[in-house]
Parts: C-alpha cells; sequence; structure tokens
C-alpha cells in the first residue's frame, strides 16, 4: 500500500532544507544503497554540487553480519573525492534503527576524517536503538513494528507502507 | 555333541545336492540326510525352516594382522568376524608384521589359531624373503611348520630371473604359488585406477595396463617353471583373457576374483573416499562386467573378501596416505548374493564360487555335505534384508564402502566340525 | 539397484543442509551461483586496496589459521593479508614434512587449533583430499578453504584467474581459453578448467606434449593440442603453467630447454594467438622456460593484476564463508 507521499515534493523540501548548510563548490554527497543511492542523485543535481556522488555498500560494516552473513548482492563503494576535512551531506532513505547510519559512518572514516556530518533522510520512523538523529528527514513518522517502510524505485521513486504481522 | 538340524533347504555345489531336507551330526560329522530323520537322540536340535544350508566358506584372501599391530585387528577379532560371516577355513595373508618367512612365525599363527577354535586357518608363507622379490625364502621348512601353499600376497616381484627361480623351487615342493601380477614400473605409486577420475581428482593412477603386462609375463615365466599359480585377485579383462588362453593352452594357471571388483567402481572412490582404496584397485564399469562373465564361463574359479581390515587410526589419513584394504568378511556371503540379485549367476554357482572353488585353488579336500562328510557348514537366511552397519562389526576393520547397504543373507549358524562357532 | 551407487552418503561437502557455501574445497561441486556471488563480491573488495584504511571490519573478532604443509610465501601471504583486511585475527602454522612425519595426524593438528576456537582453515598440502578430510572432519564448526591440495585443486587461484579475464577480456561466453604446460601434474589447471566451464567458456584448450598432457583429458571436457601454433590459432587468453623441475626427473621431458623449444610462450609465437591475447601465469615465472621475459613483462600479460585480484578474491572467499550463519532471508 503507498500512502499518499508525493516523494518528487518530499526531495524538494529536503533540498530546501539543506541549502543553509551546505557549500556546492566543497561539500560532498554520499548515498546509501540502495535506495539512498537514488535519492542522492536527484538532491546532488538539485543543490549543484561540484563534487562526483559518493556511494557506499555497507555490507561489510554491517554489526549482525555474524547473525545474517552475506547480503547476496554486493556492490562496490565508491567515494570519489577526498574525504579528509570535507562536509559530507549523508543521504538515505529510511532511518529506523540507526545501525545502517553507524556503519556507513565507520565506513568513511576508513576513507579518512570529515570535517562532518550531515544525516538526511526521506523518512524518520523512530525506533531508534543508537543515538543516531538524523538532521534532516523529510517526513517523521512513529511507525509500529509491524509496519515496514520502503522506499521502491529508481523510477519512479515511490514510498510505500505495509503492515504486516510483527516479524519472529 | 549331536546335533540335529531340521527341516533346512541343504545346498551343495559339490554334487548339486539341492534339497529340503534334515541333517544330523555326530562326532563332527554327517552321519545322516534326510526328509525326516527319526530316532536321533541330539544334544541340540535347529529349526531350518526357511534357511539354506551350504558347506562353510573358504575364504582365500584373509589379513588377520598376526603378527602385527593389533589396532587394526588379531586373529582373535578377525576370525570371530569371519565366523560370523559363515567362514570356516581361511588362508592368510603372508604379509604380516614380520613376514611370514620363517617357520616360527608360521607357529606362531598356527598356535593361535588353535587355541581360538573358530575357523580353521590355512598358513601361506611368502614366497620371497620379506616378500622383498631379492632372494628365495626357506619354503621347504615353511612346508614342515605347516604351510599351505606359497605366496607373494599384494607385492609384484618385479625381478623376472628371480621370478623363474622361485617359481622353479616351489614346483619342487609341489605347491602352488600365488601372485599379485603388476608391472610395478608401470603401476608406480598409483593410489586408485587410472581413468577418468583419477585424472579429475589428481590422483596417481595404477593403469590397467599395469596388470594385462604383469599377468602376461607372469603365466609365461611360470610356464617356463612348471609351476602352478594362481591370481587371487584379478581385476582386468586382459587378465582373464590372458588366464582362459593359458588354461585352454593346458597350463597350471587359474585365478581368483574379489567380491570389491564385481560390485564397485572406480566412482565409488567420490571425493577421496578412503574406504574404497583397495588393491587390486576399484576399475571401469566395463572391467567389472567382463569380470562378471568370466565368472559365468568359469574361467574365474573362487571370489573373495580379500579381508584387510585397519582401525579407526587410519580414518585420518589422506587417500594417499591411507594403506589399501577393505575389511568385509563377515559380509561376504550378502555382498555376493547380490551378484544372484542382479541376475549375473544363479545361487549355487555363487555358493560353489564361495567353497568348492577355493579349496580347489588352495589344494584342500572339496567341501561337502553329503553323509560322511566332515560337518563344516554355514546355515543362513536367504530372504530377509538387513541394512549393514559397519559400526556393528565383530572385525576390528571399519573400512568398508558398503555402509547402509541394504543385503540380504545373513549367517544364522556357522559350524566347524559339527560344532556350532558363531549363532546370529 | 545399482550396485555401483556411491553410498559415501554426504552429498556435497562444501554446503550445509541448507544450501549455504560453507567450505571451497574445489570448483567442482562449487555452484554457479555462488561463483559469481564471489567475483562480484571481490568487485567491491579491489576499491578498498585504494582507500587509506584498507579494511572492513567484516571479519573481526574471528580467527582464522593459515595450515600450510607446503613452503608458499606468496600464496600464504595473500590469505594472511586478505584475513587481516578484514580484521581477522590470523595465525600462521608451516607444518614442515618432518613435524608431520613425527606422528601427529592432519586430524589431530586441526583438532588442537579447534581447541583454541578459531574460526576457519586455510590449508595447502601435498596430498589430493587433505581439504576434504578437514572439511569432513569439522562439518559447520569451522570453515576450510583449500589452497591447494596436491595435484587436485586450487580453487582461489582459478577464481582470480577466471576474474582477472572477465574483467579484462570481457564475458567468458565469448572466449576461447588455452592452457599450456603440465596439465596432468597441475591443480591449477584442473580448477581452471572447472571454472571456465561454469561460466560457459565455449572453448577450453590445453596445449603440451603427450608426457604432459594425454589424451584423456579430454574428459574434463577440454580439446587437447600437442602443438603450439595450431593450438593457439584464435584464441583469447593463454594460461600459462609453470613446469616444475621434478618432470625431468620423472622423464616426462628430456630438459627444460626441449619445453621451451617446444612451447615456451615467445612474442612471435604469441602472434598466432588473437590479437590482444591474454597472458596470465599464476607465478612464480621460470623466465625462459615457459614465458619468455619479453611476454612476462610485456603489455599482454596481467600477472600483477593477478595479484591483486588474487587478494580482493580471497577476501570475497573468507566474506562469503564466515558469512554462511545466518539464513540470508534476513537480507529482505
Amino acid at each position: 500500500m503507498s500512502a499518499d507521499w508525493d516523494v518528487t515534493a518530499l526531495l524538494g523540501g529536503m533540498a530546501r532544507d539543506l541549502r543553509p548548510h551546505v557549500d556546492p563548490e566543497q561539500a560532498g554527497m554520499i548515498g546509501i544503497f540502495t535506495g539512498g543511492v537514488w535519492l542522492a542523485r536527484a538532491l546532488h543535481g538539485a543543490l549543484g554540487l561540484q563534487q562526483p556522488l559518493g556511494q557506499v555498500d555497507i555490507s561489510f560494516y554491517r554489526d549482525d553480519f555474524s547473525q545474517i552473513g552475506l547480503h547476496p548482492e554486493v556492490r562496490a563503494s565508491a567515494i570519489p573525492f577526498d574525504v579528509d576535512g570535507r562536509d559530507i551531506i549523508l543521504v538515505d532513505d529510511v532511518l529506523y534503527t540507526g545501525r545502517t547510519i553507524r556503519a556507513a559512518m565507520n565506513e568513511i572514516f576508513d576513507y579518512g576524517r570529515p570535517a562532518r556530518i550531515i544525516l538526511a533522510v526521506l523518512v524518520d520512523r523512530g525506533g531508534h536503538e543508537l543515538p543516531i538523529a538524523a538532521d534532516i528527514a523529510a517526513l517523521r513518522l512513529n511507525a509500529t513494528a509491524g509496519e515496514h517502510i520502503k522506499l521502491r524505485g529508481p523510477d519512479p521513486l515511490r514510498l510505500e507502507l505495509e503492515v504486516r504481522g510483527p516479524q519472529p | 555333541m549331536r546335533k540335529l538340524i531340521r527341516n533346512v533347504r541343504v545346498m551343495d555345489p559339490g554334487d548339486g545336492f539341492d534339497a529340503i531336507t534334515d541333517l544330523a551330526i555326530a562326532d563332527g560329522r554327517i552321519v545322516l540326510r534326510e526328509e525326516r530323520i527319526a530316532d536321533f537322540p541330539a544334544d541340540e536340535e535347529l529349526d531350518g525352516t526357511g534357511l539354506i544350508a551350504c558347506p562353510g566358506l573358504i575364504e582365500t584372501s584373509f589379513h588377520a594382522h598376526s603378527p602385527g599391530h593389533d589396532r587394526d585387528g588379531d586373529m582373535a577379532s578377525e576370525l570371530r568376524a569371519a565366523v560370523a560371516g559363515g567362514i570356516t577355513q581361511v588362508l592368510l595373508r603372508p604379509d604380516t608384521q614380520p613376514v611370514t618367512d620363517t617357520p616360527a612365525v608360521v607357529q606362531e599363527q598356527r598356535q593361535l589359531a588353535a587355541r581360538l577354535g573358530l575357523a580353521r586357518v590355512h598358513c601361506a608363507g611368502a614366497l620371497t624373503t620379506a616378500l622383498q622379490g631379492k632372494a628365495l625364502s626357506e619354503m621347504a621348512a615353511m612346508l614342515d611348520a605347516g604351510v599351505l601353499l606359497f605366496s607373494q600376497a599384494k607385492v609384484a616381484l618385479p625381478d623376472a630371473a628371480l621370478l623363474r627361480l622361485a617359481l622353479s623351487y616351489a614346483a619342487d615342493l609341489g605347491r602352488p604359488v600365488w601372485l599379485h601380477p603388476e608391472d610395478v614400473d608401470l603401476a608406480a605409486q598409483g593410489v586408485m585406477h587410472e581413468g577418468g577420475l583419477s585424472l579429475r581428482l589428481g590422483l596417481p593412477g595404477r593403469p590397467a595396463a599395469a596388470e594385462q603386462v604383469g599377468i602376461y609375463r607372469d603365466i609365461t615365466v611360470a610356464a617356463l617353471s612348471g609351476c602352478a599359480v594362481h591370481f587371487p585377485q584379478v581385476s582386468t579383462a586382459s587378465a582373464v583373457a590372458l588366464v582362459a588362453e593359458a588354461r585352454r593352452r593346458g597350463e597350471s594357471v587359474t585365478c581368483g576374483v574379489s567380491i570389491h571388483n564385481l560390485l564397485l567402481c572406480e566412482q565409488d572412490v567420490g571425493f577421496f573416499n578412503n574406504h574404497a582404496k583397495v588393491l587390486p584397485p576399484l576399475r571401469t564399469i566395463a572391467e567389472r562386467d567382463a569380470l562378471r562373465r568370466a565368472l559365468a564361463s568359469g574361467t574365474i574359479s573362487a571370489i573373495s573378501s580379500d579381508h584387510c581390515p585397519w582401525g579407526v587410526d587410519r580414518e585420518g589419513m589422506t587417500f594417499v596416505q591411507a594403506p589399501f584394504g577393505i575389511s568385509a568378511v563377515e559380509w561376504l556371503l550378502p555382498l555376493a548374493l547380490r551378484l544372484v540379485d542382479e541376475d549375473i549367476l544363479d545361487l549355487m554357482t555363487v555358493l560353489g564360487l564361495l567353497t568348492q572353488g577355493p579349496a580347489q585353488v588352495m589344494g584342500l579336500p572339496a567341501p561337502s555335505l553329503a553323509v560322511g562328510a566332515i560337518a563344516d557348514m554355514c546355515i543362513f537366511n536367504p530372504d530377509t534384508y538387513f541394512t549393514l552397519d559397519p559400526t556393528r562389526s565383530w572385525s576390528r576393520g571399519q573400512n568398508l564402502p558398503y555402509g547402509q547397504w541394504q543385503l540380504r543373507g545373513q549367517v544364522l549358524y556357522t559350524l566347524v566340525a559339527g560344532r556350532i562357532v558363531y549363532r546370529g | 539397484m545399482s550396485p555401483s551407487t556411491f553410498r559415501f552418503g554426504e552429498g556435497n561437502l562444501q554446503y550445509d543442509a541448507q544450501g549455504r557455501l560453507r567450505h571451497l574445497l574445489s570448483i567442482e561441486g562449487l555452484r554457479e551461483r555462488e561463483l559469481l556471488q564471489i567475483l562480484d563480491t571481490a568487485e567491491s573488495f579491489l576499491s578498498i586496496a585504494n582507500r587509506s584504511v584498507k579494511k572492513t571490519p567484516t571479519l573481526r573478532g574471528r580467527t582464522i589459521v593459515n595450515l600450510f604443509f607446503e613452503n608458499s610465501t606468496r600464496t600464504r601471504s595473500t590469505f594472511e593479508l586478505a584475513a587481516k583486511r578484514l580484521s581477522a585475527d590470523v595465525l600462521n602454522i608451516a607444518v614442515s614434512t618432518s613435524s608431520a612425519s613425527k606422528g601427529e595426524s592432519l586430524i589431530d593438528t586441526v583438532d588442537n587449533l579447534m581447541a583454541m576456537q578459531v574460526d576457519g582453515f586455510v590449508i595447502r598440502h601435498p596430498d589430493a583430499g587433505a581439504a576434504h578430510l578437514i572439511a569432513r572432519h569439522l562439518r559447520e564448526s569451522a570453515l576450510v578453504v583449500n589452497a591447494g591440495d596436491g595435484q587436485h585443486a586450487h580453487p582461489t587461484q582459478a577464481l582470480l584467474d577466471v576474474f582477472t579475464i572477465r574483467r579484462l577480456a570481457g564475458p567468458i561466453e565469448n572466449r576461447v581459453v588455452a592452457i599450456i604446460g603440465d596439465v596432468l601434474h597441475s591443480r591449477v589447471a584442473r580448477s581452471q578448467i572447472h571454472a571456465l566451464s561454469i561460466l560457459g567458456c565455449p572453448e577450453i584448450r590445453v596445449i603440451g606434449p603427450r608426457t604432459l598432457v594425454p589424451e584423456d583429458l579430454t574428459a574434463l571436457g577440454v580439446h587437447v593440442y600437442h602443438d603450439l601454433q595450431a593450438g593457439l590459432q584464435g584464441v583469447d587468453v593463454i594460461c600459462a603453467l609453470r613446469l616444475q623441475r621434478e618432470r625431468m626427473e620423472s622423464h616426462r621431458l628430456p630438459s627444460l630447454d626441449e619445453f621451451y623449444r617446444r612451447f615456451g610462450l615467445t612474442p612471435t609465437r604469441l602472434q598466432w594467438a588473437a590479437p590482444d591475447a591474454l597472458v596470465l601465469h599464476p607465478g612464480p615465472m621460470n623466465r625462459g622456460v615457459e614465458i619468455a621475459s619479453e611476454v612476462a613483462d610485456g603489455p599482454q600479460a596481467v600477472i600483477l593484476q593477478q595479484v591483486s585480484h588474487g587478494l580482493a578474491i580471497r577476501m570475497a572467499v573468507l566474506t562469503l564463508l564466515a558469512g554462511a550463519v545466518g539464513g540470508g532471508d534476513e537480507h529482505a
């Protein structure tokens, strides 16, 4: 089921909220596979960033690797700019427990030492398990365990909310 | 002890007798064989309904590691396994440690066997000292100590000139010589059959040609020497053909086959299954089928389990490191019955290959279940299927690739001279 | 009932009952899905070598033991580096043949290490089947990677070779590949043949003297050539194998010079193959025996790339095997 969310409008809002914090020449944007990369592409263009877009696949940095193993499709992370001393905008689709963001930050720090990281997400659904907060969130919800929120794409981008029973 | 066996199907490959009858045993011999024996007071009566009684099986190749390291088995454990398989006579392999090339070792073996009172044990003396193929062993001395014949066990003899001399010397003594036919250089360090699987697995192989070249040489040299020779385990169509030709020429040449080469093939090595490492190696299906045909045509005289137990220490070895051998004497009869199930041979012929044939190539009196014969017999259930469980075995050897096979032919009683040495 | 039914009862030792890859023992028995996953995952690890922190935390807290019964500095150091870059702890055990013959069996050595809670073994042994023996013994209690067992298999070498071919020469379904040298005794060649077959290579050739490349090799699904010129016609990828001195001692060749004369890859002979054909070699090279220096150092040789690919491939293999604990369904 898709609620009536207009992702394009939400993206517009994110770009507007980000613009004051961003130096388009210097800032580096990094999207987290897969949804974060789709969003980052749109935002990268909207903000007119000079540095090429970076992307990370956090599979090797997950804290639950021992429990769930390797994702069947791992893509190569690539950050085509120097991370040292740079302002980074980290983009993801859904912020939930915060573990994905922690893994992404760990990975970014293995590339270098950023000046700061601004987290921009499409949806902050609550349920944080770590002290990680989104600086920019187009939607702030209080979703329950049975509600599953997913970004579909890449074209068109669609936000889906599915209600299933609680996972075992 | 007087015994009466009622209502059992007696099958005697010696004279072809096949009928349901009663058997009366006294003083170690069969005294009566008729349909309803009346008036025979017996100490024990066995109900043979649904069972078959045949002469006790004769195992022509039996490794009891005596003398040797008892972790791999000893005379006691292995003879218990043998009688559990319906075997009443065995021929020991001389490749013991030390090798059976002196009267002292022969005496030790005979004494041990006598004390145990299980199957009858026949000793084979090494043809050459330490089986090395460099010098003749003291064959006359060993004969006096009681060996039945001379053998090179699983060791081929590379020096043809020495082979000729050894065979000539043995010919004087009137005993057959058993040989392992293989050209040592062609066989080299092979650990399995040289073929498609050995190529895939990257294992050195022993080509069929090594056996062909070896047996051709051995038969030719034997003819020069006037000695009767026997090849206890042939594994190739060429070997069988060469033996048949020699027999047609009237030469004293015989051969036997291992049950493993009749049932298995190189594929059973799978991914380095140590339990399928055996000499001669398991070969192709075509070779296996040629051996089966040779059984049917009578070129092959005897079937053996080629019993060679190895204890559990062998389990941790790589295929290359592991010693050759399969431990299966307890299941020789059920495995041989597979040949009946697959319509290769009928039951009477199979029983003959396990009794008459071995006796003939060993130079023993023909086993019989006629009145007056010594009561060495095996009574088994031909119908009920069971699952082979290698962990429940009398032998100390765990090395066999037949785990979980569904077989029939479980032995219920084994008698040696009328005494029950095994109850199933 | 077929009398020659293989009853060993273990199925495919490399996979567990849930269908997850637990051990990498040979390419034979590796499903295409996992083979491709290893290659794809290796792509990710290649980029890590260019970062300042060349590590990922994936195997943090795990201990991998390099158990080498044969000398090998290069393979062992690649595995060591691969494990360390995954943040694993590494234990290197070089078992000289003399200490192995002191009596401790392969299984005892492994059990002693398992008592110290190690998570995986990378094993190289002179006997074919050694890795299988250990995997059969350990089952799912630790991962086993075969780094070479006798003449049987060297799966990670084959994986890095097909990875290299795929990256530098394009899809393997379109390539004709020739393996030159002592194929009979080569675990690398056997594994390469299986990997190329799985990936749909339309034509695999083996080229060498009959004493090292017997006709029976066609049973593996390859074309056998004893003439280099004939064998190289239309070939896009050449895998040269290392020739060992023992081959002369076993009289399979009169001399190393004879091999070079008949099969050595010189710049002139390289022309017999397709233009820009790739030249691979597992190393270490015998210059002037299987390959001329000009070819080894020339533009068509990709030997150094193979080395960096080898590191990425081994990181991918360790990651995939170490991650085989969950069901994989958790990746929704």
